[in-house]
């Protein structure tokens, strides 16, 4: 015979482990999210730094090819070569380097060091022939050594920085000529292949221009679908499909979206690939559904006595659904809109396969140039190997994620202020 | 040339929408009634004068190119080339007619790229004419009505409704789109992959089967032991379980916690917080998985003497249990609170726990509402690509080991499909074969769990 004090306490007991473990699946959850927000934070938030390494540079008519004697026009300055301006004043930051040191030098900028040489006499002329400091970008190896992001008691053949180029590295750090300020190109660059030139104004392009195709197409279709098969349609086999299409859309996986995409907007209609306006179609298709469901929702919640008031009133049945249930059902229908928006913002797949990976340098002026999207342009900097582009993708990511909480608040505050709540 | 159709087309439009509301004041003026609110007769005026012209517009637009090709290489049909061949004669024509083309012009080539040209110019002039005689027979007929005062608001109407009629169209277009685009070339496929050879085949390899140019003749030996799937839908369903083995424990908990537990405060701040995770999109989870829990289970392998690859089907499953459980957390919720209140109230009366209760008596009258949850959070789960792309293999290899690397069907598509393609290679075509078994596995769970779904609620409402 068991104790029957003991038999509930054991109930009691099992009571508690079971809430316990509802407890922690939620907590479990919310973990997983904070530990995922922090990481993408952690890493990403250095992007929004620039590393610059100031830098005398010698303005010597010598080596711009130009006459010493004579003050040069603006013309002269900008078709004059800067190659030579910067490697001479690249060696003089070390007088006993050789050639390959002078090389070694050189890689510790982007690139575009020549530009930003010619950028800063074209803006200050009058420093031709003199030896002036200006600041030119730092690759993005020597971005990651100074944001701390590099590892550097791995041994040197194994790093992408040699020995000598950090010597002279931390003698201009101690100097205090590397500097860093807010990475404005970060937001105004377009793709690039160099870590530290790359930015999201190509692919910021691309998503905007998709998601204005996706709302110009599925909002207005969406909308009057809602109000013929809420108001208009007759209970029949033809309605009933069409529901039952409705649903199952909502419920295909996004690549099926991408196959007709490219089988059908590419292959049979030969639109343009690789553009917005094909990937804004191909995402108004996913997102049809989605509005469909919420508008015929809220078109649901519209009480019947306002269409009876408005019939009795002598009102048309078209005239009834467009001047009254229609717009108390607006809000209801721009929030599922918003929210739709948000989800195809956040879609990669069906861009990739309509060719919206293309490696695009150039932004976008229009839906009809090639582009990538901002989830696509996290995908192709993920797949890339350099150490620079880490915290690039999480950068990315955070801007995406602000513009998707952004939508949703959006959407949260359009059904707060302007639904009308019936009793 | 389309654009300035069109714009005449709009601007028509608005103007007859004014034109059609004075005739209306003119006809009041008369003494006489009007049959509907002026407006009405401006919609009147503005509907015909836009929707004939619009519709032929937009078809004209359409079958243009088509019936220009056809007529093009109708010289050439007789010559018995490929198709692909074909297309490539009638690229060069027309960019040799735009004056870009630089390459060998034969007598042939010229002659067709003249008669494109030609073509061209004929069919725009004349899509031009014709659009504003429609305009003007199809406004000068509608005026006509008006003169005679005839009704319009109903006329209005009802091409209204035809128009959300039209609209309501659309979900079905998608379908037939999504069918037609994915039937079509995997019929192709199954022309030179036997059909049980790709079920039941053993080897997913398509890299091998490279196709340099669409006229090479195709060499059956290339393609045999390439496309059998089995691999790729083990990974596939090994990847889902592997994912539903983190979403259901937990979802189904915090589903059940927040249904019957939670203060209403904590629920209010608690679901909102969980469904964030639906909505981060999936590229980002992919990221996080290669980035962070790949690499972290290595690591754990390695201390413990296991050898993990850096992309394991655990780690790509297990991100995505986590991406799902709010879609199993938030339906159970729902099921669970559909439950009818007296069920709970006669076993408290018996004298049960809570967790007595929702053990014996409302999991199980919920049980069919959590099956439709979850086999719809397993289409999810199937259908899921970025996380598969970026954090487990791109090769389809058989394994049920999670801690090695495998691929699935989304994934798959995805690496045949990533950068150009041909469609008469057959690996093209494999991946739309794919795309097709994908659509119907999910579109069965869909049907089931939303007609269980469906049928619950019946029970209890």
């Amino acid at each position: 015979m068991i104790n029957r004090e003991e038999f509930l306490n054991k109930r009691y007991k099992a009571e508690k482990r079971f809430q316990m473990y509802g407890k922690s699946a939620i907590i479990l959850a919310l973990l997983f999210l904070a530990v995922f927000l922090f990481k993408i934070f952690s890493t990403g938030y250095t992007a929004f730094q620039k590393t610059w390494i100031i830098v005398p540079i010698n303005y010597d008519p010598e080596f711009m090819y130009l006459d010493a004697d004579q003050k040069p026009s603006m013309e002269d300055l900008q078709d004059s070569e800067y190659f030579d301006v910067g490697i001479e004043s690249f060696a003089a930051l070390d007088q006993n380097a050789n050639e390959d040191q002078i090389t070694d030098i050189k890689r510790m900028f982007a690139f575009i060091f020549e530009e930003e040489i010619k950028d800063h006499i074209l803006l200050n002329p009058d420093d031709f022939g003199k030896i002036v400091e200006v600041k030119l970008t730092a690759s993005d190896d020597l971005d990651q050594v100074f944001k701390g992001n590099y590892p550097r008691d791995l041994p040197e053949e194994r790093r992408r920085v040699n020995d000598y180029q950090l010597k002279i590295f931390d003698k201009l750090n101690s100097e205090g000529k590397v500097v860093s300020n807010f990475n404005f190109s970060f937001f105004t660059n377009a793709d690039s292949r160099e870590a530290e030139l790359a930015g999201i104004a190509s692919s910021f392009m691309g998503s905007l221009f998709s998601i204005l195709v996706c709302l110009a197409v599925s909002f207005p279709v969406a909308l009057l679908a809602a109000i013929y098969l809420e108001e208009f349609a007759p209970k029949n086999r033809l309605t009933d499909f069409i529901e039952v299409n409705i649903n199952n859309l909502a419920a295909v996986p996004s690549i099926v979206f991408g196959l007709l995409g490219l089988g059908v907007l590419l292959a049979v209609f030969g639109l343009p690939r690789s553009t917005p306006l094909v990937g804004g179609i191909t995402l108004s298709l996913m997102t049809l559904p989605t509005i469909i469901i919420a508008a015929r929702a809220s078109l649901k919640a519209v009480p019947p006595s306002i269409r009876e008031a408005a019939l009795a009133m002598g009102a048309s049945k078209m005239q009834t659904t467009l001047h009254h249930t229609v717009p108390l059902s607006l809000p209801g229908t721009l929030s599922g809109t918003i929210i739709g928006l948000a989800q195809a913002l956040g879609e990669t797949a069906p861009l990739i396969l309509i060719g919206m990976v293309a490696f695009v340098n150039t932004i976008p002026g229009s839906p009809m140039d090639p582009a990538a999207s901002l989830p696509v342009q996290i995908y192709i900097w993920a797949e890339s190997a350099e150490r620079g582009f880490v915290e690039k993708v999480s950068a990315c990511i955070m801007v995406l994620l602000i513009f998707l909480v952004l939508m949703n608040l959006a959407a949260q505050m359009i059904r707060h202020k302007f639904e009308k709540k019936w009793n | 040339m389309n654009s300035v159709i069109f714009l005449t087309i709009v601007l028509l439009a608005l103007s007859s929408y004014f034109f059609g509301r004075k005739k209306a004041f003119a006809i009041r003026s008369s003494n006489t009634r009007l049959t509907a609110l002026p407006k009405f007769y401006g919609y009147y005026l503005s509907i015909w004068c836009a929707a004939p012209a619009f519709i032929i517009f937009s078809l004209w637009s359409i079958f243009e190119p088509t019936v220009v090709k056809y007529v093009v290489l109708q010289s050439f049909s007789d010559q018995g080339l490929l198709e692909g061949e074909l297309n490539l004669i009638f690229e060069k024509a027309k960019s040799l007619s735009r004056g870009q083309f630089s390459g060998e012009i034969t007598t042939a080539l010229q002659a067709a790229a003249d008669k494109y040209a030609s073509l061209r110019s004929t069919a725009s002039a004349s899509k031009a004419v014709i659009i504003l005689c429609l305009l003007i027979a199809s406004i000068a007929y509608a005026y006509n009505r008006l003169s005679k005062n005839n009704r319009t608001r109903e006329p209005v109407e009802i091409f209204l409704q035809w128009l959300f009629f039209f609209a309501s169209l659309a979900a079905i277009l998608t379908t037939v789109g999504i069918v037609f685009s994915l039937l079509f070339q995997t019929i192709e496929f199954f022309k030179i992959i036997p059909f049980f050879d790709y079920l039941f085949g053993m080897h997913w390899y398509p890299a091998k089967a490279f196709v340099r140019d669409a006229s090479e003749a195709l060499d059956p030996s290339m393609y045999s032991d390439t496309f059998g799937a089995v691999p790729v839908f083990a990974g596939t369903f090994f990847i889902a379980f592997i994912a539903m083995c983190v979403a259901i424990p937990v979802g189904l908990l915090s589903g059940i916690y927040l249904a019957e537990y939670a203060s209403k405060k904590f629920r209010q701040f608690a679901k909102p917080i969980v469904e964030i995770l639906a909505g981060i999109p999936t590229v980002v989870y992919g990221f996080f998985a290669a980035l962070t829990v790949g690499p972290f289970l290595k690591d754990i392998g390695t201390a413990v003497g296991l050898d993990v690859s850096a992309e394991s089907a655990l780690a790509a499953g297990a991100v995505m249990g986590v991406m799902i459980i709010p879609f199993v957390s938030s339906l159970s919720d729902d099921v669970i609170n559909s439950v009818p209140q007296n069920l709970r109230d006669g076993s408290y009366a018996m004298g049960a726990t809570k967790s007595e209760t929702i053990k014996r008596v409302i999991f199980p009258a919920a049980l069919p509402g959590i099956v439709g949850a979850i086999l719809l959070a397993v289409s999810r789960a199937i259908g899921e690509t970025m996380i598969v792309v970026m954090a487990s293999g791109l090769a389809a290899n058989l394994t049920f080991n999670p801690l090695e690397s495998t691929s699935t069907i989304t994934a798959q598509i995805v690496v045949i499909l990533i950068g150009d393609q041909q469609f008469e290679d057959p690996k093209t075509q494999a991946a739309f074969a794919l795309g097709l078994t994908l659509f119907v596995v999910t579109l069965i769970l869909n049907v089931i769990a939303l007609s269980i779904v469906k049928k619950y609620r019946e029970k209890y409402d």
